[in-house]
């Protein structure tokens, strides 16, 4: 087999030539020293600095935090992807112009908006200060944060298939007599399923991984709100270059698992799908972090 | 009953079936529109509203502070090198990509989006770890004055990793869709191939390619993770915008925090702006 197939267009052998040098040299070169400094580090090493009881509560909260936020995202991505594609109402481009607005929108400046919007003497603190709630330097105001980064990725993930989902399938069930939660639960969700499921992969991933948006809002006490990037942060900064690699490495890998599991999830939501149809349609990644 | 009455009568018994009643519709667009007043725009409107609250005097005065003005200067210069590298970078691999087959493209893709995956921080450590002090690659450096952490190189290098895929993904899929046909017919009228690529691909993609730029610049010069691991912290000298926002929120000294938050949300904005009337005229909604 050949490695290329042949095309009038010039221009093939520099421009890849181009683009795989450049990748090597800023991506996967310097990522590949992650994986050196891990391997340098050795099994027991390796388990000696994430065993410690700081770094397993670090990576407990980040994951399970952006787990919560994720799907607090798949829920109500859900319902704004259906009521933007579904529905017409006044204001109808601002708002769907703004869902991008954590895309675009530095981390950082999301976070100090949050921590004073959240904290005791801000408009929404105070609110649930009120009835007893605690946001501001919680774990509750890492999942607000979470959230916000993350619901673009659901809603940009489902509105493609919901868009390319053909109204003759609803109109088939309907008039073989399911009732519309029937034609809901039953046609329309399965086919959505996969892209859901892309879009919370997406912004779990993000959520784990997530810094300037949440060291505001989480006070970042120790145990209790304190992140994994937070704490690779905190090593290097003690020039704890090992014990920051580890807690990278750990965070690395267990998305990884995750990843994977979600990826099944994914597979066994497709069992039905048609070989033709768009079900599987990519998710928006041009305005993906 | 003949067929046309038939296909009527589905509709008719469809119509109530095939959509939500009108209650339902109230309700949801309620709950979609509350969330994202109550998680989008009150943030946004926090940032404006915090850095006005002491009036346009302390606003303008945050804004003209000799810190300030040097951290706009060192983000706007970072990402006026970062962006038209991943320009060239992103034009290349959408040409090889979208343009030919060859084997290996996938795993090609899947290594460009490989930094979409990569914690902020864990992409500052990850240069750390190459030209720290005891770095693989320090030796490299060990003769030059080359300084890469805690100067402008180290900030420039997180912010094109960070920002790596954004242009190469937006016009990927763009110059998919339009084949090369148009290549081809040019080539054959006796252009040569830079005539071919600057007078028949580059307008086709000209507003993708905008977009993509737009993307791009928006989040280099919003970087906070990274930058913050590789830069050093040095004010008035390796501190980014995004980074003297949190020294000056760190300070308690709000106003100022919100005033130069206030510049990067507005750059979100303009950059949301350009997308909705791009998506509008152009069509590019994918």
């Amino acid at each position: 087999m050949k490695f290329k197939t042949n095309s009038p267009l010039p221009g093939f052998a520099p421009a890849l030539f181009y683009t795989v040098l450049y990748l090597a040299l800023i991506v996967v070169i310097p990522l590949s020293g992650l994986f050196f400094k891990t391997a340098e580090l050795g099994l027991a090493q390796f388990w000696d600095l994430i065993s410690g009881e700081r770094v397993t509560h670090a990576l407990m909260i980040s994951f399970a935090t952006a787990l919560a936020a994720a799907m607090i995202n798949a829920v109500f991505g859900l319902i704004i992807a259906w009521v933007f594609v579904r529905y017409d109402f006044t204001g109808k481009g601002l708002f769907d112009a703004i869902i991008d607005l954590p895309f675009a929108l530095p981390t950082a400046v999301a976070g100090i908006a949050l921590s004073t919007l959240y904290s005791g003497s801000g408009w929404l603190g105070n609110l649930f200060n009120k009835v007893g709630i605690e946001i501001a330097f919680t774990p509750i105001g890492i999942v607000i944060a979470l959230t916000f980064i993350g619901l673009p990725f659901v809603v940009r993930s489902v509105e493609p298939v919901l868009r390319e989902l053909e109204k003759e399938l609803e109109e088939a069930a309907a008039s073989l007599g399911a009732n519309r939660w029937q034609t809901l639960y039953h046609v329309v969700f399965p086919t959505l399923l996969p892209a859901l499921l892309s879009g919370f992969a997406l912004a779990f991933a993000r959520g784990v991984g997530e810094y300037g948006s949440v060291i505001f809002i989480a006070g970042n006490v120790p145990y209790v709100s304190e992140v994994a990037p937070l704490l690779i942060v905190i090593k290097l900064e003690e020039y704890d270059y090992a014990g920051a690699t580890a807690v990278a490495a750990a965070m690395l890998l267990i998305s990884f698992v995750l990843l994977i599991l979600i990826n099944a999830l994914q597979a066994w939501s497709q069992r039905y799908k048609a070989s033709s149809g768009n079900v599987n349609a990519a998710p928006d990644k041009g305005f993906v972090a | 009953m003949n067929p046309s009455t038939q296909k009527n009568s589905i509709k008719v018994a469809g119509h109530s079936a095939i959509s939500e009643g009108k209650l339902t519709r109230w309700v949801l667009t309620t709950i979609a529109l509350s969330f994202l007043i109550l998680f989008l725009l009150l943030p946004l409107f926090t940032v404006f509203a915090e850095a006005l609250r002491n009036g346009w005097q302390t606003y303008g005065k945050a804004l003209s502070d000799a810190d300030g003005l040097a951290a706009i200067r060192l983000t706007i210069i970072a990402s006026a090198i970062a962006v038209p590298l991943n320009l060239i970078f992103g034009v290349a691999a959408a040409w090889s990509i979208a343009k030919f087959e060859f084997r290996g493209k996938v795993l090609l893709t899947t290594l460009i989006d490989l930094p979409f995956s990569v914690s902020p921080v864990v992409t500052g450590l990850i240069f750390v770890l190459m030209f720290g002090a005891s770095g693989w690659a320090a030796p490299l450096l060990e003769d030059t004055d080359i300084q890469i952490l805690f100067a402008l190189p180290g900030i420039v290098l997180v912010s094109i990793f960070v920002t790596f895929p954004f242009i190469a993904r937006e016009l990927i899929p763009l110059m998919q869709e339009q084949g090369s046909d148009e290549e081809q017919a040019a080539l054959s009228l006796g252009a040569n191939g830079w005539q071919t690529f600057w007078h028949v691909t580059l307008p086709n993609i000209r507003w993708g390619l905008l977009y993509g730029v737009l993307l791009c610049n928006a989040r280099a010069m919003g970087e906070f993770g990274a930058v913050s691991v590789v830069s050093g912290h040095i004010r008035g000298e390796t501190n980014t915008l995004p980074l003297h926002v949190e020294i000056l929120y760190n300070e308690y000294n709000f106003a100022a925090a919100f005033a130069m938050a206030s510049i990067l949300a507005s750059l979100a904005l303009v950059t949301l702006a350009i997308k909705a009337v791009l998506e509008k005229a152009h069509g590019l909604k994918h």
